[in-house]
């Protein structure tokens, strides 16, 4: 089963699929965050319905970009025999 | 009666018979001592035991209250696991070494004291270096010598605290420090965070891990850093140092993970950052963050194991640990993958996985402690967590690129262990209960409100969006990266450069100079010295013998001329002497 589940994920011809799949669950999240009780809000972004999904995207955008700037122009990251 | 057995104990006797073991009666024991240890935690009440009178000072070896316990349990629940997962090693010294590393985090843990603290601290050092030397490789072994050096280090550090803080005030009892800002607190917490790897003290670990043994990457990853936390919680709430030391620690971590390429150094990274969250946790000091630091520092402990499990198995059967190497391992390694997924989900904070029930409780913590900041970073690194181990290392190692490596699942024993932890990573994220009954507070948290998994679910998928947007610029790239032990790898260079060249030339020429004008001034004047003595004063007490000898023989030789008459005249004088002499006593 589990062999199934991995090797249909891992077949690129069903990545067409996959991608249907995404997205699908990227809406339902999206729309349901409107939907949902704020009792614990105690800022103001926690206030605003999709603030989980902007933020998240955002965060993940940032941190690849300034991450890979600090290491090609910071000078971290090194050829494999630097310490040798 | 035994009223308490202390775990450690089992573990440190338990080592002593494995070498005396081979085959599956040394398998059998393997199990049994962590199995034990799981028994002696259960039924342990709180209280204090084991105390001993060392030197005036009271030495208190079981201190059992509801934080060393939560500890205990998790310690001893991963001793089984990793002994499971290590079950086919045939190399003795890796579990002697492992098992004394579990008996000093559990020392550490059960302390009640400094000095058995600090004690078990460096038993936990020691024994956790063999682990690294164990793979007998010239990296293994240059970066084991590393690690031990700094651990020395940090523990000479956490000595020096200990030792000026109990002349100070007279006692040695574990407890809240007092936040007078003493050289010895902070002596103190500059041993403790270096075990904990914040940075800049943290390069030991990325730099040690990766080159562990595969099995003994997995119990390093769960002991030296979550026993730092522990005292970090029992010593140092509530230091607001830590707040922003934290912060910056799941970030940093974060950050490298981007950049790393070696797959066990990337999950270090990440150990930095999730340990930033307990750290950060443990600087709020309120009591919502430190149940939050304590729980997540249990839920770390199982699915970080589980992470390193789920490497370690790949590295075992491909011996390659590179991810530009790896990749389409989806195909002959599916239950390996399934298994690290689900801790991966579990580090990501994923509803109904672990990290869900307690790293949101340190975020909450910090935003009901208005740290708005600090809940919005500590967010941000959240997602670069699971776009890292959730998504980046199993995309290039089990998907992406088919590296045309066909292997087979890894040996049983290790599928039993990460299906252990996997069972409890997602046990406890689906009933959280158990676990915040054994947290040091009580616990007013409800993680499974609707706002909470949305939010949560938000931020993860469109993390994920973000990933495959950018998938091209994520692409691992064949280098290593400059970290803060660049300062004592190059540094000792530097060094060794400066003793080999400067300071050798000056040294060289210090010795020219005592040589031609100091040792030959020297040697020139004894030697005028020794002249002036030996033929003054030797020579003449020596020579004035020897001319009075000589002297006397040749006018005693004059004597002996042969005449007779000379004879004679010695013998007439002679008579008239002897006569005289006789006359004079006698008549006179």
């Amino acid at each position: 089963m589990i062999g199934k589940i991995v090797n249909f994920i891992g077949d690129s011809k069903n990545a067409g699929k996959l991608k249907k799949i995404g997205y699908v669950a990227l809406v339902v999240t999206f729309i349901s965050d409107f939907f949902v009780h704020r009792e614990h809000a105690i800022y103001i972004w926690d206030k605003i319905p999709g603030w989980g999904a902007f933020y998240g995207f955002i965060s993940c955008v940032l941190i690849i970009i300034i991450s890979k700037f600090i290491g090609h122009q910071g000078g971290i990251m090194k050829k494999e025999d630097y310490y040798d | 009666m035994i009223d308490w057995v202390h775990p450690s104990i089992l573990f440190i006797l338990g080592a002593c018979v494995i070498p005396f073991l081979r085959g599956k009666l040394q398998q059998i024991w393997l199990l049994t001592i962590p199995v034990l240890a799981v028994l002696s935690v259960y039924s342990m009440t709180q209280g204090s035991f084991w105390g001993v009178n060392f030197l005036d000072n009271q030495l208190l070896f079981g201190k059992v209250d509801k934080l060393s316990t939560v500890f205990a349990w998790v310690f001893s629940i991963m001793s089984c696991i990793g002994m499971v997962y290590a079950l086919h090693v045939k190399d003795s010294g890796q579990h002697v070494s492992a098992y004394l590393y579990i008996a000093g985090s559990l020392g550490v843990t059960f302390a009640g004291d400094f000095f058995s603290l600090f004690i078990f601290w460096e038993l936990m050092a020691f024994a956790s270096a063999y682990l690294i030397f164990a793979k007998r490789e010239k990296a293994a072994t240059e970066a084991g010598y590393r690690y031990i050096l700094v651990h020395i280090f940090g523990g000479v550090c956490l000595l020096g605290g200990i030792i000026i803080h109990s002349i100070q005030t007279q006692s040695i009892a574990v407890g809240p420090l007092p936040q007078d800002g003493s050289f010895a607190f902070y002596l103190i917490l500059v041993g403790v965070i270096l075990n904990a790897a914040v940075p800049p003290l943290h390069a030991w670990l990325t730099d040690a891990y990766p080159e562990g043994t595969v099995t003994g990457s997995v119990f390093m990853s769960a002991f030296t850093t979550k026993t730092a936390v522990y005292v970090l919680v029992r010593v140092f709430p509530g230091t607001e140092l830590l707040v922003y030391m934290g912060t910056i620690m799941a970030l940093y971590g974060v950050v490298y993970a981007v950049l790393e390429n070696d797959c066990r150094r990337l999950l270090a990274y990440h150990i930095i950052s999730q340990v930033g969250y307990m750290v950060a946790g443990v600087g709020i000091g309120t009591d919502m963050s430190l149940n939050g630091s304590v729980s997540h520092a249990f839920a770390h402990i199982l699915y970080k194991g589980l992470l390193f499990m789920g490497a370690g198995s790949v590295i075992y059967m491909t011996g390659k640990r590179k991810l530009t190497e790896l990749g389409g391992l989806y195909k002959t390694m599916p239950i390996t993958l399934t298994l690290y997924m689900i801790g991966g989900f579990a580090i990501s904070a994923f509803p109904l996985f672990s990290g869900f029930v307690t790293k949101s409780m340190v975020v909450s913590g910090a935003a009901h402690d208005h740290r708005p900041a600090v809940a919005l970073l500590l967010t941000l690194a959240s997602a670069g967590t699971f776009l890292h181990t959730g998504l980046k290392l199993p995309y290039y190692m089990f998907f992406g690129k088919d590296s045309g490596i066909r292997t087979k699942e890894p040996p049983l024993n290790m599928l039993i262990a990460m299906g252990m932890a996997a069972f409890l990573c997602i046990g406890i994220g689906v009933l959280p209960g158990p676990l915040y009954h054994l947290l040091p507070f009580p616990v007013h948290f409800e993680p499974y409100t609707g706002d909470h998994v949305t939010s949560a679910l938000g931020i993860l998928l469109f993390t994920g969006l973000g990933f495959f947007m950018l998938l091209k610029k994520l692409d691992p790239e064949p280098t290593i990266s400059a970290d803060t032990d660049w300062f004592y790898r190059k540094g000792s260079r530097v060094f060794m450069w400066f003793a080999n060249k400067p300071l050798t030339i000056y040294e060289n020429y210090l010795t020219n100079i005592y040589n031609t004008w100091f040792s030959r001034g020297v040697i020139k004047s004894s030697d005028y010295l020794g002249f002036v003595f030996d033929s003054k004063f030797i020579d003449g007490i020596v020579n004035g013998f020897a001319r009075f000898f000589v002297g006397l023989s040749s006018e005693l030789r004059r004597a002996h001329n042969g005449l007779i008459r000379g004879y004679a005249y010695c013998m007439l004088s002679a008579t008239v002497v002897i006569i005289g002499y006789y006359l004079f006593k006698h008549v006179m």
